[in-house]
């Protein structure tokens, strides 16, 4: 049987602003202004960070190994999330959840910690240029930043597989979770010529597999940093996808991606389509292509478009769906909602855009961009409409283009709000956001999977949590309420 | 303007009822238009001024 698929998303946030424009210190302003009084010295944790082993079982020689930028502002949120300076960018890294539903709820949770934290650096610093921040990732101008997704993956599935089944859906989910974007900025795309692409990241791969994520950016990143049990799991670090601002189609890529990966656990590799003969041609070819009536070459010369490849995907997780029941990805209601939406979809960039126009937003935002073009007589290369396209992943209400588009909510703004401090309750998230809650002057760092506390005169006592799904409300939550200290917690876990 | 305010006039709420039953195509496209039309006005207030500068100056660093 499939492992239960506990996900979450990494997103970098493009940001503007503030003294110098120097993204660093307006990075560092942003997640400094929103951590909270008392905890702003819960360290990051690095024991376990290892962002250099691969995944295909060999060394990485031509890998640097990472700065530890330790004096970089880094936080740990009572919703157990990571909020941090990655680079040069503001970092949301959502708790670990147990379904794409939950991850939209912490996704979108990350929007607010974004927005308010912006809010808070400006209210102390009255900066010329106010910092903004953008859930987008590309600048236009050949710079991209991440949104990554990462899946719980049983380590007995060979890395080689994963590839083969994987790769059709992660060059082709772009059609539903692309989002869109004016004009090309890298040489591949400037080959290709579009006026318009359906996703911000397509043109930026140019390798199959690999370990990079910031040169050479491979379609299957082999980042082997399972953060829990390494002879149990495997974490798929997926570092291709667009930060969407539809919920719909957050909750669609994680839900598309994680049936997938539990029927590669249950079917195989033999059940998936055959990937393309080039794929990386393939993903920049279908992120080019708005007509999607491009099609690529399969292994055995079966001509597809990214569409096509979408339905044979479809089709193979509804069929897993029917035998299993899916609850590896999420309860039967749930899981019968990532199909029907993905199917709506899939027919609706078809058939009928202005269906899914509230849904997906490389349609959504393509409305605004030759509407606005019709209306003012413009250019395709007029400013302005390069203007909406980012203006489109404004975070501020007052200045967003999405807020204004009808996109559909999943999560009711009261939840989302709800969920800033509370953490969710399937996963260890739980146990290391209510930590942080209850007792922050006694907590030392924290991590994925672990959290260390500092009782004063005794060494540091470090509580390991390397499944993921230890650490939950059901497992932790008495304890928790019980424990009015952190002494008393280290007490009974030691008892 | 005022042709856009009937138009507007007409429309019952923003967010349509997928209960309902579809409507007939002409009267779905005209509601899909007028949206439209509202939503252009709204960019019209409240994209950025500048907007050749607004782009020039949004330069990031890569990162990942």
């Amino acid at each position: 049987m499939a492992i239960e698929k506990v996900l979450g998303i990494e997103t970098e946030y493009g940001i503007v602003g503030g003294p110098d424009h120097d993204p660093i210190t307006a990075s560092s302003l942003v997640v400094n202004a929103f951590a909270q009084p008392g905890m702003s010295h819960v360290n990051w944790d690095f024991e376990d960070e290892m962002p250099g082993h691969d995944a295909r079982g060999f060394p990485a020689f031509t890998s640097v190994a990472p700065l530890i930028e330790t004096h970089l502002a880094n936080t740990v949120l009572p919703n157990g999330a990571r909020f941090y300076v990655d680079h040069a960018h503001p970092e949301y890294s959502s708790p670990e959840v147990r379904t794409p539903l939950e991850g939209v709820r912490y996704d979108a949770a990350g929007e607010e910690v974004l927005r308010r934290a912006a809010r808070a650096a400006n209210e102390l610093g009255h900066y010329p240029q106010p910092i903004v921040v953008y859930k987008n990732n590309s600048d236009g101008k050949g710079n991209s930043y991440g949104t990554h997704e990462n899946y719980l993956v049983e380590r007995s599935i060979e890395f080689a597989d994963i590839v083969r089944a994987m790769v059709p859906h992660l060059i082709s989910r772009q059609i539903i979770c692309g989002a869109g974007k004016v004009g090309a900025e890298t040489e591949a795309g400037f080959a290709l010529g579009p006026t318009y692409q359906i996703a911000q990241r397509s043109e930026f791969f140019e390798e199959i597999v690999g370990l990079e994520t910031t040169l050479k950016r491979p379609i299957v990143n082999t980042r082997d940093e399972p953060h829990g049990d390494p002879e149990r799991f495997r974490r798929l670090h997926v570092i291709i996808g667009d930060a969407n601002m539809s919920q719909v189609a957050t909750f669609v890529k994680l839900g598309s991606t994680s049936l997938l990966l539990a029927t590669l656990e249950d079917f195989g590799t033999s059940a998936f389509p055959l990937p393309p003969r080039q794929p990386v041609r393939a993903v920049r070819l279908y992120g080019s292509d708005v007509s999607l009536r491009a099609s690529v070459e399969d292994e055995e010369g079966r001509s597809l478009s990214a569409w096509d490849y979408q339905d044979a995907l479809w089709h193979l997780a509804d069929q897993y769906v029917g035998e299993t029941g899916g609850s590896a990805v999420a309860g039967e209601s749930e899981v019968a909602f990532i199909l029907s939406t993905w199917r709506e979809l899939l027919d609706g960039v078809r058939d009928d855009r202005d269906l899914v126009a509230d849904r997906i937003d490389w349609v959504a935002k393509l409305r605004l961009i030759e509407g606005y073009q019709e209306r003012h007589g413009l250019r395709s290369d007029d400013m302005r409409l390069r203007a909406i396209d980012l203006q489109y992943h404004d975070v501020r209400p007052e200045r967003s283009l999405a807020a204004r588009c009808g996109l559909r909510e999943l999560i009711a703004p009261n939840d989302i709000q709800r969920s800033l401090a509370e953490p969710p309750r399937s996963t260890r998230a739980y146990f290391r956001g209510r930590c942080i809650a209850q007792y922050p002057e006694s907590i030392a760092a924290a991590n994925w999977d672990s959290v260390v506390f500092d009782l004063g005169a005794d060494p540091l006592q470090r509580v390991p949590m390397m499944d993921p799904l230890r650490g939950t409300a059901e497992l932790t939550e008495e304890l928790l309420d019980r424990c009015t200290t952190a002494r008393q917690l280290l007490d009974e876990l030691g008892s | 303007m005022s042709e856009q305010e009937q138009v507007r006039k007409q429309r019952p709420e923003r967010r349509t009822d997928e209960s309902t039953a579809p409507e007939v195509d002409a009267t779905r496209g005209d509601q899909i238009k007028a949206d439209l039309d509202d939503l252009l006005d709204e960019i019209d207030e409240v994209l950025e001024d500048n907007a050749e500068e607004f782009v020039r100056n949004y330069v990031q660093k890569g990162g990942e």
